[in-house]
């Protein structure tokens, strides 16, 4: 796996434009250009959160939507129930607790597991978690969703800073820790458990980790999502096609890339907001782009930026 | 009454829960590919029986064979255009093949179920039964559409079963599924078996898809659920095992009628998603799963 250094550091290249160009919107955008990049960042940090546990500990989850939907259904009650006495704050943190906690409870069987029956526990824990929401309509708002009465603001200027810092931060930890020795043993997990395991690393105590990690990014950023939006709903939190535009956006963008995810997740939700006008194609087509990236570039928009000379 | 209400509805839906389940499993056990386009591909056969049925005015007969032949038309469209690239590119690492088959047979099932949703619109549609009328048996009045569904289900799996175990290249696709580099040494083609397996899976799919229009319609809407619903069969049957899957579709089929009757039809999935999680957790090859 040498590369040179030049090469290794072009995702952090690719990330410091995206985080010039990120900061020159504000001055140029209008609210609502604003409010899409808002959406599409935390889009980006469930993207990321993903490409940790798939490029990287080689578990593909088809169920990011169950811990964002944790984290965001978690701090939406509580805000609701608690509201003028807790801090909202305080309420995201209990969210990404709580994606955490599910986290585990799931990963701890899932991981005994491999391969598709991993997929597979994820997937239906998608499935039970909207099954759960629709049953607890008093609680969590059933199909109509969860208003909440706190929103982080109503500048569309703070909120696109909260959620571009959000997604800055978010990436920096999530790259600097796929770099790190732990990041290295995750991906050595990822591609040969067994000879990994004879290294003397504890591949599913790595992984667990690389799991806790992911579930604490989609929930903060969830929990974080339901504060922009004021509401929660199984449409934009739970539903298996957001999943499905998560992994489109970490496969699109590139995986094992951390930063790729990122720009996949930007790219698809632009994408999806310029096609618009098409009505029911739009979905139609970003399907079929991002299957012929799927099978014509595996190594996604990033690996085509970094071109042939990736291959070891 | 209701006693036989359920076991009458449930046997219904349960054989054709299983006809979707074993196409979905022989596929698994021959060629490794889970084929999420699964739901996609019936519905698509159904929307193309219902259209030549009502559009282009054809009998109810000519109708299905129209699906039949537009369902095994798509499914080799899936073999060729999503999974046999990924499994022969040199660019993919082994390792994360099956993830990027996953990947693209999703991909692959979202572009027909919105083009279906594009051409077709969303609403739900039902094909003309080709059995007509209502059968009163046991005190219960039921379709008699319902009792053709479960036996064209039940010869469609015996067929299955008649083509795998007693002719040639039946037994080729067993052996494949057991060992195949033995059955590459003994100069069959792989890659021709792995077609062979896809174009039953299309007449497997189609034919289901077909039955369930006519018994409870289809939309786009129903592709994620069907699916998810041969998924979650298939892995409590056990991955690969054809047997498996026919004993939890009705497991599955069961659980579902039963709770619509006797709590509510809003709860329907939820004690059989309950007892997949028991599996997953206990159990996590299915019940009668290889690992």
């Amino acid at each position: 796996m040498a590369r040179p250094a030049l090469l290794r550091s072009r995702p952090v290249v690719a990330g410091l434009v995206i985080l010039v160009l990120g900061c020159c919107v504000p001055l140029v955008g209008s609210g609502y250009v604003l409010g899409l990049l808002t959406v599409a960042f935390y889009t980006a940090v469930f993207a990321m959160a993903w490409d940790l546990l798939f490029g990287f500990a080689g578990e593909v989850n088809f169920g990011p939507t169950f811990l964002i939907g944790l984290g965001a259904y978690t701090a939406g009650i509580l805000d609701a129930r608690l509201a003028p006495n807790v801090s909202l704050w305080l309420c995201i943190l209990a969210g990404a607790a709580a994606a955490v906690i599910g986290g585990v409870v799931l990963a701890l069987p899932a991981l005994r597991v491999r391969g598709p029956y991993f997929g597979l526990t994820t997937l239906v824990a998608v499935l039970m978690l909207q099954n759960m929401v629709v049953v607890f309509a008093g609680l969590t708002g059933g199909e109509i969703g969860l208003s909440v009465p706190d929103v982080m603001s109503v500048s569309a200027t703070a909120n696109y800073w909260i959620a571009f810092g959000f997604m800055v931060l978010s990436a920096a930890i999530l790259y600097g820790l796929s770099r790190s020795p732990i990041g290295l043993v995750l991906q050595a997990s990822g591609q040969d458990p067994v000879q990994a395991g004879a290294l003397g690393f504890n591949v599913t105590k790595h992984k667990l980790f690389a799991f806790i990690v992911s579930a604490f990014f989609s929930g903060l950023a969830g929990a974080l999502m339901v504060f922009y939006m004021g509401t929660a709903s199984v449409g934009t939190f739970v539903d298996i096609s957001v999943g499905v535009q998560i992994i489109v956006a970490a496969v699109l963008g590139g995986r094992r890339t951390v930063i790729g995810a990122a720009i996949g997740a930007v790219f698809l939700i632009a994408m999806g907001e310029a096609l618009r006008p098409l009505g029911e194609l739009a979905t139609l087509i970003v399907s079929l782009l991002a299957l012929l990236v799927v099978l014509f570039f595996p190594d996604g928009i990033l690996g085509m930026l970094q071109g042939r000379s990736r291959r070891d | 009454m209701l006693l036989w209400q359920i076991l009458i509805d449930g046997f219904a839906i349960s054989a054709l829960y299983a006809l979707g389940a074993t196409g979905f499993t022989l596929i698994f056990g021959v060629s490794g590919v889970l084929n999420l386009s699964h739901g996609a591909i019936m519905v698509a056969a159904a929307v193309a029986a219902w259209a030549l049925a009502g559009l282009l005015g054809a009998g109810p007969w000519t109708a299905a064979l129209g699906g039949i032949a537009i369902g095994v038309a798509l499914a080799t469209l899936t073999y060729f255009v999503t999974v046999r690239p990924i499994q022969r590119s040199p660019r993919v690492a082994e390792a994360e093949k099956e993830i990027f088959i996953l990947t693209a047979t999703l991909l692959w099932g979202i572009i027909i179920s919105e083009t279906i949703a594009y051409f077709f619109t969303n609403n739900a549609k039902t094909v003309l039964p080709i059995v007509e009328g209502v059968v009163n048996w046991a005190g219960v009045r039921t379709p008699s559409n319902e009792y053709f569904t479960a036996a064209v289900c039940w010869i469609a799996i015996g067929l299955l079963w008649v083509l795998v175990n007693r002719t040639r290249h039946g037994k080729a696709l067993l052996a494949a599924s057991m060992n195949p580099r033995g059955v590459t040494l003994l100069g069959i083609e792989l890659s021709r078996i792995h077609l062979a397996v896809w174009l039953i899976y299309g007449v497997l799919a189609s034919v289901a898809g077909i039955l369930l229009g006519m018994f409870l319609g289809v939309s786009s809407y129903s592709v994620g659920p069907l699916t998810a619903s041969a998924f979650s069969i298939v892995v409590l049957g056990g991955l690969g095992s054809v047997s498996g899957s026919l004993i939890a579709a009705y497991v599955v089929g069961y659980l579902e009628t039963a709770t619509a009757y006797l709590v509510s039809p809003a709860y329907r999935t939820i004690p059989a998603l309950l007892l997949l999680v028991v599996v997953m957790y206990l159990r996590p090859q299915g019940l009668f799963g290889r690992r």
